[in-house]
Formats: C-alpha cells, structure tokens, sequence
C-alpha cells in the first residue's frame, strides 16, 4: 500500500502500533509532492526542513506513548492560518514575504497535538473567490482534471487532501470554501458551527461568518481533526464556551429513526441533472440506513447571495484596511507622501477580486447606504436564519447538493464574477445562519467529476454530522474514489 | 466679556484615559514613559489574524464612572467599527461604542457662584481604544509611528449643550475629573493627555430657540486653556454675525501661544466612517447583579463628601467644595483635623483654614499638588495643636508654617530649635512692658490724655522687643493694667 494514501484513522493506527514511522510517512508525502506538485500548485510553501524535524519529535513521542491521533500525522494548512516563522501570504502579494512571529489557535493545536506541518496551501486571495484562480501564486489544478478548478477558496487544501499531498488538511468556510471545493474534489469537509473552532490567528475575511474546519478523507478523519481545534479559546470572544464532545466515539452511534429535512428550494431549475440524479441517490442510500425523509421549506433561500454578498465584502473592507504598508507586507517604492503610501501599496499589493468586493463593502457601508444595504442585509440574515430555526424543529438533519454543478474549466467564470458568486449558492445559508454544514462524495458525473451532498446541523451538532456521514461511508465507497491522472506513473 | 445680548451654548466630549493595568483589548501593559514600541503585541499593532478580547477591567471602570453621574449603564451595549486610515491607528478602524454606548443618560450638578445650582445633562459614556502616536519632529524624510498607547482604554465622556459660560464649563470638568479621580479610574491629568476635552461652542441672541452653528475645539491642555478657547471663539462668533456673515460649522484647533483658535485642514475632515457593529466583539451583557455590586462598592464621591463635611465639620460650602475638589486633598485635611481633634480640642475651621489658606497658598505658587505637599497633614495637625495650647501665638505659627514647609521637619522641634515658644510668663512679659513704657513717654502720655487707640502700638512695640513670642493676651492684658 502506498503510504501516502492513507487515511487519517489508519495512519494513526499504524503510528500508533509503530508498524510505520511518522518520519517514513511524512517523507513519502514530501516525495509524492515533489513529484507531482508541478501539476496541481496545491501548495504556496512547502516546509520540508520543519516538518522533517516535526516528524522526528513525533516518532520520540510516539515512543514515549504520550501520542494524541494526530502525532506523526502529516497536514498542510491553508494559508490564511498564521503560522509562526512560516509565510503566511493569504495567497496575496501584500503578504507574500510575511513570516508572522506567532500561531493561529488551530496551528498551535495541531503542534501541541502532534502534527507535522508539511506546509501551506493555495487559495483564493484573502479567500475571496470559489476557483482558487484569485491566487497571487497562480491556480490549483483539480487533480480529477488538470484543466478544472478544485473549487475555492481552500482549493489548494482541497486538492492536496485528494492527490494524497497530505493525510488531511485544515480550511475555512466563509460561503462554502470548505464545503464547495470538497465537493468538487471528492473529499469530506466541514464548516462547524460558528464560533466551535477559534479564529484567533485565522487571517479574517468577514468575521461574523469565517469558520476553520477540518478536510480530509472521510468523516471519520474529520471527527478526529476536529476534535483537536475545536473547545473554547479566551483569545477569541466570539468562540462557543461549551465542552467539546468525544467525536471519534459519537461518530459509531446509530442514525436510524433520524429526520432528514430535503428543502425544495435546494433542488430547482440551475441544479445539473448529473448532480440532481447523484443526490437523489444519496437520499435513498440514507433512507436504506432508516432514516426519513421530509420536505421542508426554507422560503428566504433566494436571498442567500444578495446579503452575502454585502456583510461579507463590507466586514472585508474593514478587515483589510489594516494592510496599509505601514508596518509589514508589502509596500510600494519611495512613496511621496503618505497618500501614495496607501494608495500605491494598496493598488499593488492587492487583487482584482479583492479590491472588487473592498469597493463594494466600502460602498455599503457608506452613509446614506448603511441602511439600505447593511442594515436590510442584517435583518434578511436573521429571517434565514429563522427558516432554519423553524425547519429544525421538524427534522434533525437537512440534505442538500453542495453545489449546483461539479467542477468548471480554469477561466471559465472569472470574466463574470456574480456566475462565480453562484457557486455557492447552496451553502452560503448555512454561514449566514451560523450552523455545521458538511460535504461528502456522493458520485461522480458522466465526465468523472466528483458531486458532493451537503448535511446540515443544528447549532453545535457536528457530532450528529459526522455520525450521519459516516454511516453513508460506510454503506457506500464514493469517498474512497480517487483521481486517475496522478495515479498514473 | 462677550456682548450681552448673546449668549454661548456649549457642550464638551471628555476622552478620559482609564488607568487599567492592561490595555482594553490585549494584555500589554499601559504603563507611560516607556521606549517607542515596547508595549506592543500582534493584538494591537493590527497583525493580520489577531482578535480583541474586552479587558473587564475597562468595563468596572466604565460601569463605576456611569453611576457616579447618575446614569443609566445599558444591560446591553455594543462595539463598533469607525474606519479611517492613519498610520497611527493600526488596524485601519477604531473599536468603539456607538449606537449603543455602556452609559446614558446622566447628570452632573454645578454650583455656579453667579447662579446658583445647574444641572448639566451627560448624554453618553462610551468606550474606545486609543490610537498610536506620530512622531514628526527631528524626523528627516519621513515619520515614525509609536504603538505604545495604542489600545489603551479611554471613555468619552458628552454633554449635552447646557453650559452658557466658559466659567460653567470650567466648573463641569474640575467636577469631572474629580469624580474619574476619586473613582480611581484616571490620573486627569490633561497635561500628559489623560484628561481631553473637545468643546463644541456656538452663540445665539438670548431668548433665541435655536442654536448656532457650531464650532468643535480640539487641542486644550488645561481647562484654562479650554476657558479662554471657549471665550475666543464665542467672540469670534459674534464678531462675524454682527459684521453680517455667518458662521461655518467646522473643527478648529487652538493655538494657547498665540491665543487664538485656527480651522483645521479641511480635508481631514471630509470622513465617511463607515461605522458598523463590530465583528469581532459579542455584544457586552451587564447583569443587574453585576451593577448592583459595583454601586455597593463605591467610594464616597465628591457630592456627597462635601455634604458630610458641611454635617460633620460644620464648614462653609465653599470650603468644602474647595477641600472636596480632590480626593487626596480631602483625604488631607480629615487627616490634619484628626490630629488636632486626637491632641487637643477638636476644631475643624482651624484645619480647613490652614489647609486652604496657607498651605494652597504656597503650594499654588510652587506649582505643587497636594501629593507634593513637603508638610505632612499629622505635621500641619500638630502646629493647629501648639497654637490651641497656647505654645505658640498665631503669628509665630506662621512662621514655624514657613519652616515647616521648607523642611518637613515636625513643628514641636522647629519650636524648640528656634525658640519661638511662647513667652507665657507675666514677669517677664511685665518687664518688657515697663521697658517699652519707659521708652515712649510721649505716647504714654497721649494714651491717658484719651488716645486709647494707642494699644495697639505699645502691644506692638512689645512684640517686636520679644520677637513675637510674648502671648499677645497677657501682654494686652498687662498694658491696659500698667497704663489704667
Ligand atoms: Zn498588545
């Protein structure tokens, strides 16, 4: 068997009873990325010095026995997690030689537990885009099909996970950039709840909806990633102070007798009919496990991107601002006066689509507009998040597409920006409203392009996910599907 | 003075600078005076990633300053962003409180020495973090940003406009920084910047409903400063309405060296804030327990301290307005009544007398506080009790008070050292009255001719010849007998 396909629950088996090294391990992946990472661009920095060295220090600790399941286990990061003494870019030329002298939470806690950094994956720039084409580093390669994109914007951990660059990988979601490209990578990933997993040290998009989640092979791996960045953290007010559950364990409870809600509106005219047929089929293998399947409504469903699109651009132009030349990251050429200062660094150092959505939030921020935009945004956000509320108390689970299609062309959406935005149309909700949403392999499409099915939770259920999602992995092998091109010598 | 038939309607923003260990968003310390950048952190130089945690600390000191102006603290409040870039505000937003500030609705009472008691509205309390500090001077081909004060928590304080003179003005912010003061919350010290206050001023004939276009006065370092700003502006208010302009609404900053009050560059001012409900920051829930608890443990405040003086010691509301006007000051003269009344006879006027009179009296023109006071109040008790036990007179105590001051020395041996007691002995006193007589023959002769006013210069006379330690009761008494 080759190493690096391994999934996290039988890497850290095999760690465990030493049948394998973490060293051995991690050096077949920075093989494997050696080879083959020319193709994909899956990664924006590749630490081989560190995560040798990481490597080692678990092999010692699994000597010890003192081992967590992640010891040993090699992951790559998406860029936007700072990392000490390791670039951070957010894939953007205004951070592109940005070595920060401090850790996210979910980087410190993968170290504490054990983990090997193998390095830090592509994406969108500031996770502003559904392609991973906005990267300053160029685009990742779908590893299904070189000339599509992975999704985005954690496509670059998205197709790390699925060329076998690394036994998991973290993401984050603002709109669906963990749920999207993992559909259309064939992998499983999750948005838990907000607030269930620290931002500290996560570079902020838009702050009410960022959420870090796990990426990885199957949703056992997720429980297991999870369960080491999730629990409260006094460093970010806005994370949920509430135990966290033993997922690895829950994850083997019974799903029979549970109420899946399946919402109309999740299932009209822009849904490809390849995507629509694997879905419905997912249905039924989740009806074939006992469980029951209810029609439910989520009436305010249309105004998902229209209010997305202004909270997220408007907390974006804020959180931005503070890239300013001023004290790191890029910064322009013999400035005249503080006013070039700003504006060249900015011009510079920022993207297309980055400086898009920053004029669009400045603009609904500005006054006179604030109650038009911002403010009507924030009500329409609380009545879909109401939908939700209500349909929860018919069902325990909703089931949707992740996407409305699979994989498109490189450079097929980027002269039409609201064609892009609708990528993620059905997963934005679930950012709005706050909640756990997860996508897992359901099938693939007649060109071979992996479709994925979306669960959605109550606030804090990702436990109730995971178990869902491993139980259809158990009845099904779509999630263990992997590329052909690359496996091809 | 400005034309009487106008009359200023102003209304001031106080920025106060809490005095929390650590800084409002971050564990940095606040300490002032430390080397550019010391006291810095991702958290607040605005590194990418990082988030703000609220320092409760801020918010006791808030919630504290809320009840002392007899307002109301919101169980709900909220963080905002104001957006702005400036190389000294790192985060390109200030964190801030804005549609729903921690305090409103409060009041401080002035008592104005022309009018009487009035009431002053405060329409808000909010928290805001400060901003850096850009250092131009001595800079060449550019500028230098320290964060120091970056993050450190500050509580604007806003009237509402009910101050008609910049005397009221004057009285409402000595008021104000008592209170943050004696809550422990501020230094106030304006000076260093712990204490600002913008001043929004504008004028209208009086019986006028409407108000004037107004002017914010930023820049004052002094409430004297902010007293003569206030005074400028207002004329320069009336000056161009009565030469028929009209005044154009504007930040102005004034300029103390030449006296005078100069627009700011207009663009500055041309800001959109784009302010909205910080991310970052769960709304900030204050239990009524929590409120409740901060009440019960408050210090006694000015208000009601000056009350308990008039009660308790039976002092004119003015000196115990003055003694009340700090808390160490107050704290003072307790202690220097305490002496006396634990000595000797209790008496109180005496103290205040002596704290307000000589004691302010020196240390006003050293340019000293009471924290610099050389006399210690148990020293300054002391001379109270010596003049009461007749050691010393009236007279020689302020003397002895001189040295007391210029030494710190305890007042009893400064007596002894320089033999300054009080010569309480009759004989000795009747010889030197004999000697005086002896010598002003002529004088003694007008007295008994019917000049009785001429006690007072053989009473002198014999004070000068003893230095003024002859009791000036015995040697009255001796005279009147001698001269019968
Ligand atoms: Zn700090």
């Amino acid at each position: 068997m080759e190493l690096s396909s391994l999934t996290l629950t039988q890497a850290a088996q095999l760690l465990q009873k030493r049948e394998i090294s973490a060293l051995e391990l991690t050096q077949n992946h920075l093989e494997r990325i050696a080879r083959l990472e020319s193709q994909i661009n899956a990664y924006v920095t590749v630490d081989t010095q560190g995560a040798l060295a990481a490597a080692k220090a678990a092999d010692e600790r699994l000597q010890r026995g003192d081992a967590t399941p992640l010891t040993g286990i090699p992951i790559a990061h998406k860029d936007l997690f700072i990392t000490q003494d390791l670039a951070t870019t957010c894939s953007s030329r205004m951070l592109a030689e940005f070595k920060p002298p401090y850790d996210a939470t979910v980087t410190r806690r993968i170290k504490e537990a054990g983990g090997v950094i193998l390095g830090k994956t592509n994406m969108d720039e500031f996770a502003m885009g559904s392609s991973t084409e906005s990267s300053y580093f160029g685009p990742t390669h779908n590893p299904w099909d070189l000339e599509r994109i992975p999704g985005g914007s954690s496509g670059g951990s998205a197709a790390a996970v699925a060329a076998d660059f690394c036994v998991a990988a973290t993401g984050t979601d603002t709109g669906g950039s963990i749920r999207q490209p993992a559909a259309l990578t064939g992998i499983t990933g999750l948005k838990p709840t907000y607030g269930r997993v620290s931002r500290f040290g996560m570079v902020a998009f838009a702050s009410s909806l960022d959420q870090a989640g796990p990426m990885t092979k199957s949703a056992a791996d997720a429980a297991l990633l999870l369960q080491a960045i999730a629990g409260h953290d006094p460093l970010d007010a806005t994370s949920i102070d509430t135990p966290v559950p033993d997922y690895a364990s829950l994850i083997e409870g019974d799903i029979r007798g549970k109420r899946l809600g399946i919402p109309a509106e999740y299932f009209g005219d822009g849904l490809e009919p390849d995507v629509r047929k694997a879905v419905e089929e997912a249905i039924e293998v989740f009806r074939g496990l006992g469980v029951e399947t209810i029609p439910i409504e989520l009436p305010h469903t249309q105004h998902a991107i229209p209010t997305y699109y202004i909270i997220a651009p408007a907390e974006a132009s804020s959180n931005l601002a503070r890239y300013d030349g001023v004290r790191y990251g890029h910064r322009c050429d013999d400035p005249k006066d503080l006013r070039d200062l700003y504006f060249r660094t900015r011009a510079e150092g920022f993207g297309e689509e980055v400086k898009r959505r920053i004029m669009l939030g400045t603009y609904v921020l500005s006054s006179g507009y604030y109650d038009a935009y911002y403010r009507k945004a924030q009500r329409v956000r609380r009545l879909i998040a109401g939908d939700f509320t209500a349909a929860f108390k018919k069902v325990d689970w909703i089931l949707t597409p992740t996407t409305p299609g699979t994989a498109f062309k490189l450079g097929e959406k980027t002269q039409d920006p609201v064609q892009m935005y609708l990528s993620d149309i059905f997963t934005i909700n679930v950012n709005l409203a706050g909640l756990p949403g997860l996508s897992i392999p359901c099938g693939l499409d007649r060109q071979g392009l992996p479709i994925g099915v979306q669960l959605i939770g109550q606030v804090l259920d990702e436990g109730g996910l995971l178990t869902a999602a491993h139980a259809f992995q158990k009845a099904t092998d779509f999630h263990l599907k992997r590329p052909t091109p690359l496996s091809a010598p | 003075m400005i034309d009487s038939r106008y009359e200023m309607v102003i209304g001031l923003e106080v920025h106060v600078q809490m005095q929390t260990r650590s800084k409002i968003f971050c564990g940095c310390s606040t300490q002032f005076g430390q080397g550019a950048n010391t006291q810095i952190c991702p958290v607040c130089s605005g590194f990418p990633g990082v988030l703000p945690v609220l320092n409760q600390e801020a918010v006791q000191m808030a919630i504290k300053t809320g009840i002392a102006i007899h307002g109301q603290v919101r169980p709900v409040s909220e963080f905002s962003r104001k957006n702005y870039f400036y190389p000294d505000l790192p985060a390109g937003y200030q964190i801030t409180q804005f549609e729903l500030p921690i305090v409103e609705h409060g009041h401080l009472d002035l008592h104005t020495e022309s009018r009487g008691a009035k009431r002053i509205g405060i329409t808000r309390i909010h928290m805001e973090v400060d901003a850096g500090k850009s250092l131009h001077e001595g800079i060449v081909g550019g500028s230098w940003v320290d964060l120091n004060r970056t993050g450190t928590p500050l509580m604007e304080i806003v009237s509402e406009p009910d101050m008609r003179s910049s005397a009221e003005a004057g009285e409402y912010l000595k008021k104000l920084r008592a209170i943050v003061r004696y809550l422990g919350v501020s230094d106030g010290n304006m000076e260093q910047g712990s204490f600002r206050c913008d001043a929004n001023v504008s004028v209208r004939l009086k019986g006028a409903e409407k108000f004037g276009t107004r002017c914010e006065l930023k820049n004052m370092n002094s409430i004297r400063n902010v007293m003569r700003a206030i005074e400028y502006e207002a004329e320069r208010h009336i000056d161009v309405i009565e030469s028929g302009g009209h005044i154009v609404q504007q930040t102005r900053l004034w300029d103390a060296n030449a006296n005078l009050s100069r627009p700011m560059r207009g663009k500055e001012e041309a800001h959109d804030y784009r302010y909205f409900p910080e991310p970052d920051l769960p709304p900030l829930h204050l239990t009524e327990e929590r409120i409740e608890t901060i009440a019960s443990s408050m210090p006694e405040l000015p208000e009601t301290k000056k009350e308990r003086f008039i009660e308790e010691y039976a002092l004119s509301d003015y000196d115990a307005e003055v003694l009340t006007n700090s808390l160490e000051l107050a704290d003072y003269f307790e202690a220097v009544a305490r002496t006396v009344a634990e000595k000797g006879q209790a008496d109180p006027k005496a103290a205040a007398n002596w704290v307000t009179v000589e004691l302010l009296g020196v240390l006003n023109k050293e340019g000293l506080e009471i924290t610099q006071s050389p006399v210690p109040a148990a020293h300054l008790g002391k001379l109270i009790y010596l003049i009461q036990n007749n050691t010393i007179s009236g007279k020689i105590a302020k003397q002895v008070f001189a040295t007391l001051f210029e030494t710190g020395k305890d007042p009893e041996i400064i007596v002894s050292e320089k033999g300054l007691k009080q010569v309480t002995d009759s004989s000795a006193i009747e010889e030197e009255v004999e000697k005086v007589l002896a010598a002003n023959a002529k004088e003694v002769e007008l007295y008994r001719g019917g000049k009785t006013k001429l006690i007072g210069f053989f009473v002198g006379q014999v004070m000068k010849a003893t230095r003024g330690k002859a009791n000036p009761g015995l040697v009255n008494s001796i005279l009147r007998q001698k001269l019968g």
